[in-house]
């Protein structure tokens, strides 16, 4: 484990591995053993593709005065070294997102099939047809990176990225995709819309996906789209 | 207690120390840009530091209070606002923010606070994802905020020392943690000095100057970036997040700022320039002790000229 300062109130643990980085299951493990040890002081925990970050507040790491950053680092190899640290990850769950493809809820549909060398209505079957991995949330409140795009979808980020993207925008950048939870600005091909939420920030967890669940899109029509509550 | 906006100004939001434990979900920390102004303005009034306040940036609201009131600005200097004070306003009275002398950002706090319910365990307005604070947006002409009552007696005319303040200036020299990709940039984020550009806001300080040139190249994956971090894209320009900037990001990280200086980033307005100097963790932490050293006395202080009835 590759440990480095984010500034003066987190650590990056960088997991190591082979080819690709530590593999999803791993970093997912090694967050929920930093989060179970409930060490008071740590704020956040963050996982993302292959590393873990851990914010703190420096004033509760004093046990050794002036070395607060070495004192999280600690706490983190300790955590490493716990048993069930490297077992197996929480299963994720299979959400299924009903997203109507194309049409004014998705506006780069034809350029992405374009550039696929695929029909508009081929390149939905084939978003709507595999199953994704929640690699991890950011960007934006709820915002879910989402590996297993087929090679064939793969389209490369607009040029100019939109000042504004309507939330529940289904996405492709690179091989990648996602959904906006929230309006934002974003430079992903838009290719269309799910009227589900997922962010609420009424309800615990506000973030409908956590990293390790699975999602299928099904495809629906304008008029769903218009009718769903 | 009524507090009519009469004028919103150009982004007044309501804000506190801001929310944790939701990085995770995506959902930034936020809060007061500059929470040393938020906090002093709290406690100016007899406040818990950390109860929802005004962020006022740049050009600043005109407001109605129903009631006298005891309120405190700190941070941006405004004309017509006296600042690191408290201020009684009477019955009817107004507060209307002039020019912008000094600063980006200005906090005004209110004795009792601003009666906001809290989302997500904070009461301050993240407006990427319209939540928090009033109706989770920036205020707007007519709006009617409603603050705490509370009766307290404070005894006006004195203001605090101002030694105690951060050096605020629209040209100051902020401390920076060496990030993992620091040595691929070299030595030039150290030696100029960089304009901030008017696209700059809560999420990111835009930055201009010397371009930093990458030597490595090659994507990097996307990791956790937090509140200070200073990222490079690919046209060389740095950008240096801010409390509502995104949890991820995937460009190079050049270098972090440490916290005692955020108050000295937010109260960077378009046109300042900024100078970077190194640092490191075990000194951003001694700042930080210094820091909430130097706060705890200014509490203790005001806690003699504050009383509750």
């Amino acid at each position: 484990m590759k440990l480095e300062p984010l500034g003066d109130s987190a650590v990056l643990a960088t997991l190591e591995a082979g080819n690709g980085g530590a593999s999803l299951a791993r970093v997912l493990s090694f967050a929920e053993a930093v989060v179970a040890a409930k060490r008071p002081g740590i704020t956040d925990v963050v996982p993302a593709y292959g590393t873990v970050a851990a914010f703190y507040d420096p004033s509760r790491f004093t046990k050794a005065l002036g070395d607060a950053y070495g004192e999280v680092c600690r706490f983190l190899e300790s955590c490493a070294g716990r048993p069930g640290a490297a077992g197996p990850a929480p299963a994720g769950r299979l959400l299924e997102v009903p997203v109507c493809y194309g049409g004014i809820h998705g506006p780069d549909l034809e350029r992405v099939a374009e550039l696929c060398k695929v029909s508009a209505g081929e390149a939905a079957s084939l978003h709507a047809g595999a199953e994704y991995l929640v690699h991890a949330i950011g960007f934006t409140p709820g915002f879910p990176y989402l590996g297993g795009l087929p090679e064939a979808l793969r389209a490369p980020r607009r040029d100019t990225p939109r000042a504004h993207v309507p939330a529940g925008s289904v996405a492709i950048g690179g091989s990648q995709t996602g959904v906006y939870p929230v309006d934002s600005p974003g430079g992903w091909q838009i290719i269309g819309r799910t009227p589900m939420a997922l962010f609420r920030p009424a309800e615990t967890p506000a973030a409908l996906l956590r990293p390790g669940d699975r999602v299928r899109f099904r495809a629906i029509s304008p008029q769903d789209f218009s009718s769903w509550t | 207690m009524d507090v009519s906006v009469v004028r919103a100004g150009m982004q007044t939001t309501v804000q506190d120390l801001g929310r944790r434990g939701h990085l995770a979900e995506g959902v930034p920390a936020g809060g007061a840009a500059d929470p040393f102004a938020l906090r002093v303005a709290n406690l100016l009034v007899g406040n818990a530091e950390d109860l929802p306040a005004l962020e006022v940036t740049l050009i600043g609201p005109e407001l109605e209070f129903a009631e006298a009131a005891w309120i405190a600005v700190c941070g941006a200097r405004f004309e017509n606002v006296p600042a690191w004070r408290p201020v009684r306003v009477e019955a009817g009275g107004r507060i209307r923010f002039g020019k912008r002398l000094q600063g980006c950002r200005a906090y005004l706090s209110i004795a009792g606070g601003f009666d906001v319910e809290p989302v997500m365990g904070g009461r301050g307005t993240l407006l990427s994802a319209g939540i928090g604070g009033f109706q989770g947006r920036a205020l707007r002409d007519l709006d009617v905020l409603r603050s705490v009552r509370s009766e307290r007696n404070l005894s006006g005319h004195w203001s605090i020392d101002e030694r105690v303040l951060p050096h605020y200036s629209p040209e100051p020299t902020v401390r920076v943690i060496p990030g993992a990709h620091a040595e691929e940039f070299g030595e030039a984020l150290y030696t100029g000095r960089f304009g901030v550009c008017a696209r700059s806001n809560r999420m990111g300080i835009r930055l201009e100057g010397p371009r930093l040139a990458r030597a490595g190249s090659g994507d990097l994956v996307s990791t956790a970036v937090a509140p200070g971090t200073i990222q490079v894209p690919p046209d060389g320009n740095p950008i240096v997040l801010m409390v509502d900037a995104q949890t991820l990001g995937g460009y190079p990280r050049v270098g972090h700022v440490a916290s005692v200086d955020f108050p000295l980033l937010a109260q960077l307005a378009p046109g300042d320039g900024v100078r970077f100097s190194r640092t490191t963790v075990g000194e951003a932490h001694a700042l930080a002790r210094a820091l909430e050293h130097r706060i705890a006395l200014l509490h203790q202080g005001l806690s003699e000229k504050v009383r509750s009835r």
